[in-house]
């Protein structure tokens, strides 16, 4: 098991780097180390990048940059992505929070994925190491094969109190999800418009629920609205069968979950 | 295989180690610089043996690439005694019996260094919060919540930090 770290000062040498597309690039290690705690034998050579700008969060442009790099645990104590705390809290333990990174929780199988689901749910745009930028969208999408590039950083909007979020977990706290619920929920004038709302653990990657979200449209939040959406939940979904949760439990409690988030909104 | 020179500080003094491409740091605690005190675990991040203080933040040794603290500051377990005399945090495991086989307890007692020192009078919901990435096996936590809450109370964390 030889493997070969190289480690470069910026994003763009760690990109060619991982021209030959062998290399596996390192974040917080998280999920990367296991693996080569495992002996993976798929792994032989990892880069990683020491460039500061990937710990940034710094306002910009009306959006907020989170630099790849930044970690669970800075996330949920930074004024500026105050309203992703809720989700960054609620991740492994401390010390995974100390060390897995934004980026790299976009990539992160299912049942990990609670940071990707929320920046799905806000509709982040991704900026990749040449300095494209794409819809979050272009990542999630189950048969894309990944950014095209590593990613530099994600940028977000503050959602100004319209983003809501749940994670259900059968051990609390550190639990890792059954399924978790990701809403963007802007209701200027009281009515619902263009609600984003992502499941994540009801399939491979965060999707958005989309029936749910057309049931939600352009009505007030009340309760009709919300026992519409909870029964237009599980709609398209193909849950997966694993140790945590049938794919049947997964159907039942997802329009339930989503009611309760719903529900519990002022 | 390639070995590389790293640097750290390893609870206050200076360690010049050569490590093993891809090695974690728990091996190079362990193998390298005779520091015990970190467990191993499950080599998975799921049980939390291994945990020491990097730069200030309670992290798994086994998930953590070694030549990353290169520069950096590792402590663990083997710093919070002064000679003999053991730290409010240990002398208050002592007293709760919050260590039944001890294999995990190194890791409680990062975790709750980690804490104290950053929340030097936590709630009891803090606490458990603290140490949800460490199992235990035997005590069923209780002993080892009530062990922190008291070394919060008398003060251990600034001494235990």
């Amino acid at each position: 098991m030889a493997v070969t770290v190289e480690t470069y000062a910026t994003l763009a040498e760690a990109q060619r780097a991982m021209a030959g597309g062998r290399a596996r690039f390192l974040g917080g290690g998280t999920i990367l180390m296991r693996a080569l705690n495992e002996a993976d034998p798929s792994i032989s050579t990892i880069v990683r990048a020491t460039d500061p700008a990937l710990r940034q969060i710094r306002p910009e442009g009306g959006e907020i940059m989170i630099g790849a790099g930044v970690t669970m645990a800075e996330l949920a104590r930074h004024r500026d992505t105050a309203f992703l705390a809720p989700v960054a809290r609620v991740i492994g333990g401390p010390q995974v929070r100390a060390a897995a990174t934004v980026a790299g929780n976009l990539f992160a199988a299912a049942p990990y994925g609670d940071m990707a689901a929320a920046l799905l749910a806000l509709g982040a745009t991704i900026e990749t190491a040449d300095g494209r930028r794409q819809p979050i969208e272009e990542l999630m999408r189950p048969s894309g094969s990944g950014a095209g590039g590593l990613v530099a950083a994600v940028r977000v909007a503050d959602p100004r109190g319209a983003f809501h979020f749940c994670k259900v977990s059968r051990v609390k706290p550190k639990g890792v999800s059954l399924i978790s619920i990701a809403a963007l929920l802007p209701r200027p004038g009281g009515r619902i418009e263009r609600p984003r709302i992502v499941f994540n653990g009801m399939g491979p990657r965060p999707v958005r629920a989309a029936e749910a979200e057309r049931a939600l449209e352009g009505r007030s939040l009340d309760a009709a609205a919300i026992a519409a959406a909870a029964r237009a939940a599980a709609e398209g979904f193909d849950p997966p069968d694993d140790a945590l949760a049938s794919a049947w439990y997964r159907r039942e409690v997802a329009g339930v979950h989503l009611a309760r988030l719903l529900t519990g909104i002022r | 295989m390639a070995q590389k020179p790293i640097r750290f500080t390893h609870n206050g003094a200076e360690r010049a180690v050569f490590v093993e491409e891809g090695a974690n740091l728990l091996d190079v605690l362990r193998r390298g610089v005779g520091d015990l005190t970190p467990k191993y675990g499950c080599g998975q991040g799921t049980c939390g043996a291994c945990t020491v203080i990097v730069d200030g933040a309670p992290r798994l040794s086994c998930l953590t690439l070694a030549e990353t603290v290169d520069g950096g500051r590792v402590d663990t377990v083997a710093g919070l005694a002064e000679g003999n005399r053991l730290s409010a945090l240990q002398e208050a495991f002592m007293s709760h019996f919050a260590a039944q086989c001890g294999y995990c307890t190194d890791g409680m007692l990062m975790s709750a260094t980690a804490l104290l020192k950053d929340n030097p009078r936590p709630t009891r919901e803090e606490v458990v919060e603290a140490i949800s990435g460490n199992l235990c096996r035997c005590t069923g936590y209780e002993a080892i919540i009530e062990a922190i809450l008291t070394a919060a109370g008398s003060g251990g964390a600034r001494r235990a930090g």
